[in-house]
Formats: structure tokens, sequence, C-alpha cells
């Protein structure tokens, strides 16, 4: 196919078709010759970071779409998500900005990158963030769950990069990369692959290897740059050019600092230290040895809980339930002693046994109160032992603690029996609930209600319940009142004179009564006017029921003058 | 040949007294006997009180829920009684709870001391029991079933000795017509427990109630009956005074429903 003539000399007009040719649908966004296309970039270039048109007006569709599956929840045992671990909005959209309330003013207390190009810095005020930039994203700064994470990461880094790391303050933590960075390949490449676990997570983080803690922290936070690593010695000289904030000084030395013009931490090498402790206290002087070098500043590492768990191999592959009892009781004899060593107590305990096949067998107890009495523990186990499916045989098991409270040194038996002690009920609430189930062993106390079926409330075993007031009440209450019929009774307020329950006449010798009870017009409307009138009556041949009628026999909205039979005196 | 079955004749006689002599001391458990306070039960029961380490059956009379009821009320102030000690504490097993809280306060037994335990079935709960008593640090224990076996029995039986816990079993009614007491058991006491007309007042109102109590088997004593007034707010029982009007009484009972 020929290409067609055209006048390659003419004047372009307004059409967007290029003349010359290798005209095609769509061209015109492909080419960054395109007129007005430049022009167009550099306009927008010019313009501040939140005036841009986003990537979805330019009319590039060059965001990668998400693979439609990943979004979905994983299928069971599969890899989980890292939930928590990524920010839950992107942060360069809109501009955002944390605020802290503090006494009567909200204070910036951090800003995303697009609000720091904007002019907004922490430590000014929110209402003038908001005046500045009027599409501005302002959320509550959480210090607790920033300090939660801070906790976290320092664990992490305990259990992957060094045996001593803490959190530093509010915005960092220490790492003591003595002896450890050769298993990196070197600190420059340790702090890389930090900064790539980080990224991942969605934090910017600034690193800085330093000789001393001090020097470290004034880098990492005011040295400007990702990461840096400082050669011993140079402390000195490398802290010189940085601001004196960057000594960790409290507020009023800072204060004093800035009176006397000292600014930068090299001001302070060649002045006396008398009179520079008198000026701006004998704390920054320690903190300036401390940055230099000349005073020690041990970092105290965050330990991490681990939970007790003892374990015992076995030669041959067991399967008799005698050999697991012995095993089982041999397992908790190991973790008494764990437990003493480390002053804590059995809260929760599971055995964890491996069958020759491979599926593990999981055996659970539960204690209401801590514990770490061998033979407790061994009877609980004893009680859901048979829930154990040896299979072919069990080659391995372990007892492990997943709960577990502080519990002291106990005296396990004093000589003088002290009468007046109440029985420790708890390993006995322990068996019962272990046999029947934890909702199982309860107790009844007091609900503040009037209404008699809502006066009780079910309570944990280990609670000491508060009694009731003495009015008269039956032993046994039917949950659902039923309803009597052929009542004979004298209005407002006698009892009956006869009734039928259940297919029988009872004639009524004596009653006492009535109890009025409201209905509890805060729980539903039905009850707003609702009233019973309780009757404790005595049939012949001795029976004595508590019967009420609804209503007060006066006002018709009380109730439907119907009568019930509701519980049994003996 | 005649010494010979002289010899075993003699021997006999004192495999026989010695298989006596086991069986007529009655079945001491080393736990304290607690006597009712009444008089009149009191020199009629074997030891002069309930037996501390024993089984004791109670049952309502007729399978109405009053009496019913009231069974339960004198097993709640027997066990009210063994746990007079203010640190003391009972354990109920159960199969379906109907009791009511408030109710058992008056007959003694506060929320503090009273621990529940319910059980799946019958035999759970019965399990339930045994395992209360063999632990030892209850005071009472209380079972309430419909269905207990002789190997029931004579398991809790055995436990309330081991553990010196006394052992109330509430037989409760299954059906209208089995009586739960029909067959024999283990225990040392069994009691049958109906409601009875209260103590007229001079006043309209119901006066303080009264139970027929039925002792209808007992280990080292003679069954009895008598008309005893309801278990206070300690658990007490007591004897009804003697009243000279009572037939007067009870034909003025339509006057009395006032």
């Amino acid at each position: 196919m020929l290409p067609p003539a055209v006048d390659a000399a003419g004047p372009p007009g307004a059409c967007s078709v290029p003349r010359g040719g290798g005209w095609r649908p769509g061209a015109r966004w492909a080419q960054g010759t395109a007129p007005g296309g430049q022009a167009e970039a550099e306009h927008i270039a010019g313009l501040p970071a939140h005036q841009r048109p986003p990537m979805r007006e330019l009319g590039r569709r060059s965001e990668a779409a998400d693979h439609p599956f990943r979004a979905m929840p994983p299928d069971e045992g599969g890899r989980a998500p890292p939930h928590g671990l990524v920010p839950a909005h992107p942060l360069w959209g809109r501009p955002t900005i944390l605020i802290e309330r503090v006494g009567q003013r909200e204070v910036v207390t951090a800003a995303c990158p697009v609000a720091l190009s904007l002019d907004l810095v922490p430590g000014m005020a929110a209402a003038h963030a908001r005046a500045l930039v009027g599409d501005l994203d302002v959320q509550d700064a959480d210090p607790a769950r920033d300090a939660a994470w801070l906790d976290r990461l320092a664990l992490h880094a305990v259990a992957r990069w060094t045996p001593v790391a803490c959190p530093s303050g509010t915005d960092g933590i220490w790492l003591d990369l003595t002896g450890t960075s050769h298993l990196f390949g070197g600190e420059a490449r340790f702090c890389r692959r930090v900064l790539h676990f980080l990224g991942k997570l969605g934090f910017t983080a600034r690193i800085a290897v330093a000789g001393t803690p001090g020097a470290a922290h004034a880098l990492a936070r005011y040295g400007g740059e990702a990461f840096s690593i400082l050669p011993p010695g140079q402390e000195a000289a490398t802290l010189a050019g940085l601001p004196i904030a960057a000594l960790r000084l409290e507020p009023s030395a800072l204060a004093g600092a800035a009176r006397f013009g000292l600014e930068r931490v090299g001001d302070l090498y060649p002045m006396p230290r008398g009179p520079l402790a008198k000026r701006l206290g004998l704390a920054s002087v320690n903190r300036l040895d401390q940055a230099l070098g000349r005073a020690a500043e041990p970092v105290v590492p965050v330990v991490p809980f681990e939970a007790p768990v003892v374990s015992r191999r076995l030669l041959e592959p067991i399967a008799t339930p005698e050999s697991i009892a012995q095993v089982i009781a041999d397992l908790v004899d190991d973790l008494v002693l764990v437990l003493q060593e480390r002053g804590l107590g059995v809260r929760t305990a599971r055995i964890i046994a491996e069958r020759v096949d491979g599926a593990d067998q999981h055996l659970g107890i539960g204690a209401s109160r801590a514990t770490r009495d061998p033979g407790h523990l061994v009877r609980m186990f004893g009680l859901r032992i048979d829930r154990l499916e040896p299979g072919l045989g069990i080659e391995a098991m372990h007892l492990v603690v997943p709960h577990s409270e502080p519990l002291g040194a106990r005296i396990a038996g004093a000589l003088i029996p002290d009468g007046n002690a109440p029985p420790d009920l708890a390993p006995a609430i322990d068996q019962l609930a272990g046999r029947a189930g934890q909702d199982a062993v309860f107790r009844m106390g007091l609900e503040p209600s009037d209404v008699p079926e809502r006066a009780v409330r079910r309570l944990g075993a280990l609670v000491d319940p508060a009694g009731w007031p003495a009015w008269k009440r039956p032993v046994r209450i039917l949950s659902r009142p039923e309803i009597l019929t052929h009542v004979v009774a004298l209005l407002p307020d006698h009892p009956p004179r006869r009734f039928t329950w259940r297919g029988r006449v009872y004639p009524v010798v004596a009653g006492d009564g009535p109890e009025r009870i409201h209905g509890e017009w805060w729980r539903t409307d039905r009850e707003l006017w609702a009233v019973r009138d309780y009757f404790r009556v005595e049939v012949e041949g001795g029976q004595r029921f508590w019967l009420f009628r609804r209503g007060d026999g006066v006002v018709p909205e009380t109730g439907d003058l119907s009568w019930h039979m509701h519980g049994f005196f003996g | 040949m005649p010494t010979v079955a002289a010899l075993a004749e003699t021997d006999r006689a004192r495999l026989l007294a010695e298989l006596k002599a086991r069986i007529a001391v009655p079945v001491a458990s080393s736990a304290p006997l607690l006597p009712f306070g009444v008089e009149a039960i009191d020199v009629r029961l074997g030891g002069g009180g309930l037996d501390g380490g024993g089984l004791h059956e109670i049952a309502a009379a007729s399978p109405t829920l009053g009496d019913d009821a009231a069974a339960t009320l004198f097993a709640a102030g027997a066990a009210a009684r063994f746990a007079g000690d203010p640190n003391a504490s009972v354990a109920w097993t159960l199969t379906r709870f109907d009791l009511y809280a408030p109710g058992l306060e008056q007959a003694g037994l506060p929320p503090a001391k009273l621990l529940y335990c319910e059980g799946r079935d019958e035999v759970m709960a019965l399990a339930l029991a045994e395992d209360c008593l063999r632990d030892g640090s209850f005071a009472a224990v209380v079972a309430e079933v419909k269905h207990a076996d002789q190997t029931a029995m004579r398991r809790l039986q055995l436990a309330a000795a081991d553990g010196h816990t006394p052992m109330l079993l509430l037989r409760r009614w299954a059906r209208a017509a089995s009586d739960p007491l029909e067959k024999p058991s283990a225990a040392c006491t069994r009691w049958r427990i109906g409601c009875a007309p209260s103590v007229p007042l001079p006043h309209p109102g119901v006066g303080r109630s009264c139970w027929s109590v039925e002792l209808v088997r007992q280990r080292g004593g003679n069954p009895f009956s008598l008309i005893v007034e309801a278990c206070d707010g300690k658990g007490r029982l007591a004897l009804p005074a003697p009243a000279r009007d009572r037939a007067a009484a009870a034909g003025s009972a339509s006057r009395r429903a006032a």
C-alpha cells in the first residue's frame, strides 16, 4: 500500500494529526512531541504537588491492576497475608498530617512527604495547616500504637538481627551490631537489608552506624542520609556540624543554648566544662560525653517472652494409655522445674503428640487459677487422655504453656494447719470443668432487677457473689410461667380461691400477697405499664405455690388479669 | 466322722459369728455425725444424726412439683447445716437447672457457698458428684438425678466415705408411676418428704410450712415418719407446737384464704 501523497510543507492546521504520515489512532498520546504536549507537561511540572492532576486525569492508564485473586483471603493453611504490616492508606495521594491535642490546641505531630513539600511541618497548629492546604487529610496521632510498633520491631530485631535491641525514644530503635554485622555481609549490606525490609512494610527509615549510641542517634536524625556509617574515632568531627538538638538535650537546655548563641555541637567543644554545666545543666554535658564516647551508655535490650515448653522424644513409638500417661507425667515434672525457675504458673497447657504418620494430636487443659502443682496437672490431663488418638504410635510429645501467669513461691504445707483458712476450691473446679466443660461449673449471683427470672445471673466459679433481698422466694421456678384456668379470685388484691393447673383443680386454703413487681420500661416498650402481682398460696394438701396475676386489677393497661404459675415453695 | 462334722459345724458357726460381727458394726466413717437438733428425729436416728461420710437419699413423697420443692429444701437445709462454717461450700450437681438461687439462700445456702455443676446427662452429673466427694474440699455434695442404679449408689457411698463428705442424693420422680425409692440401695438413710398443711395463723396468711418427713430406711435403726416444720433461714427443722384447735383450724381454712 502506497503512502498517501501529502503536502509536507503546508502550514500545520488545527488538526492534531501530524503531517508527514505515521498517524495511527492513539498515537498522539504516545508521542512526546505532540503539539501542546511539552508545554502541558511543563505546566503540570510547575504546579505545586497538590494541584497536579492525578494520573488518571492525564489519561495514562499505566497503573498495574491487582491480580483479582491476590486480594481474596487465602485458603486455610495458605500463607497468611501480612496483616497490619502494610499501611491501610497509601500516603502519596493527598497530603496527610497527624495531629495530637496538646492542652487546648491541636498540634501537627507528623506530616507525609507531600505535606512536607507544602510547608506543613510538625509542630505547627493544626488549624494553621488546615488553612494553608484545603484538601488535607487530617488523622489523629496514636502514640500507643506507634510505641507498640516500635516494640514489635525491636522484638523482630532481637529474633532476626542482633540479640541487643530496644526502642529508642518514640521514633527509633537501637541495634547493637557488635559482632553481628558480619553475619549479614558487613554494615553497609546490613543497613540496605534493613531499609529494604522496612520499605516493604511501608516505612521510610534512616540508619546511622556509629561507635556510640549518642552519635548514631544524632546522625540518624540529623545526618540527612538514608544510611551513614561513621568510621571509629570520627564522632567529634562529624557531630561538630550538626545542630545542638541532635544531642538529646532537655527543652530547657536547648532554650538556654539558643540564648547563648550555641547552635552547633561544635560550638560546645571549646567551652570549659564547668561553665557549660552551669549554663546548660550537667545532663547536657553528660549527653555530649555520651555522644563522643567519653561516658558509657549501655543499651538495655528487650527480652522476648518465650512460652515455656518441654519435649520428650521417644525411642520407640508408644500407643498404650499407660505409657502415654507416663510420658505426660514426665513432661509435667520437667515443666514444673522450668516454671519454678521462671516463677510462672499454668493457666493453659497443651500437649502436642507427634504421631508416626506425621499428624499432630493436641490435648489442652485450662486452670481457673495459675498453678504448677504436678499432681493437679497430671490429673487434669488424665481426665482427657482418652481424646488422644495414638494411631500407629506417638514418637514425640511436647508440653507447651501458651498462657501462663506469674506465680511466686508457695509453702507446700504448713506445719500447723490453719483451721480458719478456707479450702482452696480451684483444683476441684479445674477437675470439674475438665470433666464437664468450662461453662458447666458456675455460681449464681445477684442481678439488680426486681423481675424474678432476671434477678439471677450465672457467674464464674471463682467469683464471690452477693445475695438477694429477703423477700419470700420459691426454691424452684418454671422457666416459662404457665397459665392457670378457671381462677376464682377477688379483685384487686386477693389471692385466688381456687384455680386449675395442668388439668387439676386446686382449692386454696391460705394466701399471702400481693407483692407488686413493675415491668422494666427501660428494657422494652411492652413493659412500660406492665405489673405483676405475686401471691404465695397454700392449696389443700399443703403444697405451696407462687402465682402471679398480670395487671393490678384497676388500670387495664397494666395487664390482662391472667393468672400464671411461676414457682414452688417447699 | 461326727467329729469332723462337729468341727465343720463349729467352724461355720465361728465364720458366721465373725461375719455377723462385721456387719453388725455400723459402717463407722470417721466423719462426724450431724444431729438435726430435733429431739424426736435424733433419738430415732441410728447414730443420733446424719452420717457426715455417707450417702443419704431424699425423694419427694409424690410426683407433684410442690413435694419436689419440699424435698429440695430438705436437702438444701441439711447441706446448709453441714456447711455451717462460713468458709465451707456446697457442690450441687444437676442436669437441668431449674433451681431458684434466692430460694436456696433462704434455706441457708447463700450464693457464695454454693457451686453448681451442670452435667450433660445423669451419668455425668453422678460422676461430677463423685469427683466433688473424693476431692474433699466441699462440706456437702447434693446431686439431683432421676435414675441411679445400684452401682452408682455404691460408688457414691464409697466416695463419700473416702472423702469424709456427706452425699445428699435428691431422687426426682421420672414418671408418675415409679417411686424412686422403690428399689433397694446402699444409702445410709432414705427420706421421703412431702408437703403438709402449714401452721395455722391467727390472721389471714400462710404460716410456717410443714413437711411430712418419712424415713423409709436407715442403717442401724427403724423407719419412722412425723410432721416437722420446714427449715428456717439456717436450714434447721423444728417440731410444730401441739395445737389444740388443729381440727377447728382445718375447718376454717377457707376463712384463712383472705
